[in-house]
């Protein structure tokens, strides 16, 4: 699912958001910030989605949980950044195993929906357990450091992780593990005649994807300094899988294309009228009914046109 | 000792019982076949070995140790290879990542088979290495098939109907391929329909009727008993 077209589009996607904190204004580099986290977000969603094939509709559980671990470490424990962040991410993979342990027993709709109904549960905790979690106020006032407090250095740190995170999700794409993980996709009985114990290395993508999703929960809640019960919610969890499908879950760089693509749309129309939901549905279907790769597809079936190039990628 | 007996084995689909007490046995590096018409059990026998279709009764042993109702991942890492019928390969990965998916460690005693020792085995699959496993034809993806199983390190192969939908030019070369694994020293066990190919290839035959072992003999005596291939294979 990653070709050198996708890697080159990453590099020059680096080196552009590299100089972007010299050169642009405040306003484009916490946009910016936001697209980064979200980016990593849907990547790690991809995990579940376009390779192993099972569609999580709960995965904005594990943002939560990284979001508020973290928060939770920072401030009220006071333990240092890199402590509560590692911390907060241990904490995430620890929660996604659990929840893995039984969603992975099952497949297609059934699994969907057990994932939905175990992040309803994360949110309940968000807004019920209020010494921890701030309850429906949410946890105001995240203790970020000193060195972080100005744009400027957290979209570089922001840069950092989110690309470090993206090697190590590329790398594991592309490992053994990635493919047993599209063979399972495929197939899973012709799977397991071959030697692979499916369920556990569903359990494995369930674990690497909710981590990933924690490593962007904790930039959230550094970000917004805050983290809130809605970021569990069943309609995040929406948000994340159509930023997904949005850039095309068959290619590795699709759904931080999609996550990107559907951030500035929501900010650009969001301008213009307070019915942005609108106008961004109506795109959303036309993208879906017109390419149904989405925006990735779209783009190397046009750039295939036009440089003659032969059928190389997923 | 047999590397695999199943005696009396029934399987059933549902409420449809598929076979009533199958028994038969594999010696190291022979080869026997299943034969019959469609719809006898063949398939279901191999799946019911391998663990994809759990048998309701009866006895597999495997190195003299019962494994009826083992989950098929440990048979395979345990020695038992499947190749199914129709060439069920991976058709979004490429050939080498088809390969790469099913890469088990050997048993102690087993030369390693690896990506080269298959691309050598079958120079035919070396030059489309990249290309994807849906893009192959019919003859390549059953030799990646084989392949594929070959990664897994087995000591007994199962394999269904390989011949199927194959023109004859590319059935012979199969043929020729599966005579050289018998001689490396996997044991196999044939499913097939094909009788003249069956026939070329066995050390022992089982004919199979509606569910159950109706006759079993060497190949050279399938081959004299008109009477038998009259009454089950003919059409």
């Amino acid at each position: 699912m990653t070709n050198r077209f996708q890697i080159y589009v990453l590099l020059v996607a680096f080196a552009l958001l590299l100089i972007l904190p010299f050169i642009g204004s405040r306003y484009s580099v916490e946009l910016a910030t936001q697209i980064l986290i979200f980016g990593l977000l849907a990547t790690s969603l991809n995990i579940l989605v376009g390779y192993l094939g099972a569609a999580s509709f709960g995965h904005a559980a594990f943002f939560a949980i990284g979001g508020y671990a973290c928060a939770y470490f920072l401030t009220t424990l006071g333990w240092p950044l890199v402590v509560s962040m590692i911390g907060a991410v241990l904490l995430t993979a620890l929660a996604s195993l659990v929840i893995g342990f039984f969603c992975v027993r099952l497949n297609e709709i059934y699994f969907s929906m057990l994932t939905l109904a175990f992040s309803m549960l994360v949110w309940a905790v968000a807004l019920k357990w209020k010494p921890v979690t701030g309850g429906d106020d949410g946890f105001v006032g995240v203790a970020v450091p000193e060195y972080l407090s100005n744009y400027f250095t957290f979209f570089l740190f922001t840069l950092g992780v989110v690309t470090i995170s993206m090697i190590v999700l590329m790398i594991i794409g592309n490992s053994t593990m990635g493919r047993v993980f599209i063979a399972i996709r495929e197939n899973q009985t012709r799977a397991s005649f071959l030697g692979v114990n499916v369920r556990r290395m569903r359990l494995i993508a369930f674990v690497i994807a909710g981590t990933f999703a924690g490593i962007a929960g904790t930039l959230l809640a550094l970000y917004v300094r805050g983290m809130y019960p809605e970021t569990a919610f069943w309609s995040q969890s929406g948000h994340i899988l159509i930023m997904v499908l949005l850039g095309g879950m068959h290619a590795f760089i699709g759904p931080f294309l999609g996550a990107s693509a559907l951030t500035l749309l929501e900010v650009t129309i969001g301008q213009y009228t307070e019915y942005w939901q609108v106008f961004v549905g109506v795109i959303l279907v036309i993208v879906v009914l017109a390419a149904p790769e989405g925006i990735f597809g779209l783009v190397r079936s046009v750039t295939k046109r036009l440089g003659g190039q032969k059928d190389d990628d997923a | 000792m047999d590397l695999l007996e199943v005696k009396d084995l029934h399987v059933s689909y549902g409420l449809s019982k598929i076979l009533h007490g199958v028994s038969l046995s594999v010696k190291p590096g022979e080869l026997i076949s299943l034969v019959g018409r469609n719809g006898v059990g063949k398939s279901t026998t191999m799946r019911g070995i391998m663990g994809l279709t759990a048998p309701k009764s009866g006895s597999i042993l495997w190195k003299g140790q019962e494994i009826r109702g083992r989950k098929p991942h440990v048979n395979a890492k345990d020695g038992i290879g499947f190749v199914p019928e129709d060439r069920r390969i991976f058709s979004g990965l490429s050939v080498a990542e088809n390969l790469d998916v099913a890469k088990l460690p050997a048993s102690e005693g087993q030369q390693l088979w690896d990506e080269d020792r298959v691309f050598s085995f079958f120079p035919d699959l070396k030059q489309f290495k990249d290309r994807k496993g849906g893009l192959l034809s019919g003859g390549q993806q059953q030799m990646l098939t084989l392949g594929r199983t070959l990664m897994g390190n087995p000591e007994l192969l199962l394999l269904d109907e390989p011949s199927e939908g194959l023109a004859p030019l590319i059935v012979a070369d199969i043929a020729e391929k599966i005579r050289e694994l018998k001689a490396a020293g996997f044991s196999i066990i044939l499913a097939e329909q094909n009788l003249d190919f069956v026939l070329s290839l066995s050390d022992r035959c089982y004919v199979l009727e509606k569910g159950a072992v109706v006759y079993s003999g060497t190949a050279q005596e399938l081959r004299d008993n008109h009477e038998v291939q009259d009454k089950y294979l003919h059409i």
